[in-house]
């Protein structure tokens, strides 16, 4: 596999009962990149990123075939960790979703989990994480005050924080900022620009601006497949695909 | 809060002055070429206009996507508008360099006509009407760029004078000369030209930093 495709999808089916939700995909995604998922509600691309974390396995009727690789590893074998790879492709969703403690145990809980010891190595890491989520300023005088009583923007950045501290090496967004306001959207996108120097990144959004803004490679699905994958510039200026050109110029329908 | 945007908008502004070097360079050496009777000299400046064409290409790409990805609004907005004409101006600039350095293949291994007076009058008006338009936009400086405007008239009255002269003293009287005269004459519509574009280029400007259209309106000037 090229060394610069981080995680490669490989003819992947995906039935919710006798739903047919995704079919016959075959996608890369580059390291250090943002790659961005756009297509219109229920097109399946919340679930196909579902599976980069095999988050599909929580689901009752769901089956699926095809294979997907993380790195060389195939992540979907019996062999492979769930756990491990959750650790190593974290998630952060539409709506931010901090454990109801305080900031700094929001961050050290994962570390905990993760089986990591000392007071002191785990501050560090809180310290690092917040920093990286560009929240640290905001924070640094009330670490044990309740994650709840932070603005919305302030919430996702923290889920930003507490999924960096256990060193992912692969970054899932879904929606990130739908319920977000304009200056915490624009803060999101700056920090996901800056972390790609860092981590593989895939943002699923609705917001096809945002789309364009922030990532590097766009794939566009409708109903379950992947119309065109190409590079965002690609996408947004000369797009092959009629239907793609009909999407992102609002013409849909 | 900078913005990542922010470094693309610089990486383009960055490009658009190593273009605007380019073609001052270009109108620099055709003229020189002129002067010095150099053909080695406007030979390269028509062997380098490739890379300027080029680099036309590159700018305007780097605009559209730049529109694309960012949708700009307000002063970006006007910043990649502009940037995408001034662009066009400066290649077509460069253009009117290689014409010039044509010319001067033509006329180098015939004798000499004339004394150049006027050319080169017209040739330093429209090398700082370059300089100060591509300053005035670096600058983002629409006073420099008014300034630009209104040596216009001066460019266009030596033309008329070059071209009075070559015609009723020199071709009227001798048609033999024209070989060496509609050279002449050609010089100095190109240099005109150059600094028609080099008004377009601050019109451009102005635009850019007050929003306020002088094309076509000269009275909106004051």
């Amino acid at each position: 596999m090229d060394s610069s495709v981080k995680v490669k999808a490989e003819h992947i089916d995906f039935f919710y009962g006798s739903t047919h939700a995704l079919k016959g995909i075959n996608m890369y995604l580059y390291a250090n990149q943002v790659t961005a998922i756009i297509g219109p509600s229920g097109c399946g691309k919340s679930t196909f990123i579902r599976l980069i974390n095999r988050m599909h396995e929580l689901i009752p009727n769901a089956r699926m075939t095809g294979k997907i690789y993380l790195d060389n590893q195939d992540i979907l074998s019996c062999c492979a960790d769930p756990v491990e790879i959750r650790r190593c492709v974290g998630m952060v969703f539409q709506k931010p979703n901090p454990f109801p403690k305080s900031i700094f145990e929001n961050i050290a809980y994962g570390l905990e989990v993760n089986g990591v010891r000392g007071r002191d190595y785990i501050e560090d890491k809180v310290t690092e994480a917040l920093k990286k989520a560009a929240l640290w300023d905001e924070v640094k005088g009330r670490l044990h005050e309740s994650a709840l009583r932070l603005s919305g923007g302030q919430q996702q950045r923290l889920c930003i924080a507490r999924c960096l501290a256990v060193e992912p090496e692969v970054i899932l967004f879904d929606e990130p900022c739908a319920s977000l306001d304009p200056i915490s959207t624009g803060k999101i996108e700056e920090l996901i620009t800056e972390l790609k120097k860092d981590y593989t990144i895939v943002i699923v959004t609705h917001n096809m601006q945002q789309a364009a803004r922030v990532s590097d490679y766009t794939a566009f699905f409708l109903l379950g497949e992947l119309v065109e994958f190409a590079k965002t510039q690609d996408i947004f200026t000369a797009p092959r695909d009629k239907r793609t050109e009909a999407y992102i110029t609002g013409r849909f329908g | 809060m900078e913005r990542h945007f922010d470094e693309e908008l610089k990486e383009l502004h960055k490009d658009l002055l190593k273009m605007g070097l380019m073609a001052q360079e270009a109108i620099y050496k055709s003229i020189e070429a002129l002067k010095e009777r150099d053909k080695a000299r406007a030979r390269e400046v028509i062997a380098n206009d490739v890379i300027i064409d080029r680099m036309e290409l590159v700018i305007d790409d780097k605009c559209i996507d730049l529109i694309a990805r960012h949708q700009p609004m307000a002063g970006d907005l006007r910043f990649l508008t502009t940037s995408m004409k001034i662009n066009g101006d400066l290649e077509r600039i460069a253009d009117l360099a290689v014409d010039i350095a044509q010319r001067v293949l033509e006329i180098c291994d015939k004798p000499i006509l004339k004394p150049l007076i006027d050319i080169p009058k017209l040739s330093a008006i429209a090398q700082e009407m370059i300089r100060d338009a591509i300053d005035s936009f670096v600058k983002k400086d629409a006073e420099l760029a008014a300034k630009v405007m209104l040596s216009d008239p001066e460019a266009d009255r030596l033309k008329d004078a070059v071209q009075d002269e070559l015609i009723h003293d020199y071709m009227a009287k001798d048609p033999k000369a024209s070989d060496r005269a509609v050279p002449l004459l050609l010089i100095a519509r190109h240099l005109e030209r150059i600094c028609d574009h080099a008004t377009n280029i601050a019109e451009d400007v102005i635009y850019m930093v007050e929003a306020k259209v002088v094309k076509h309106h000269p009275e909106q000037l004051k």
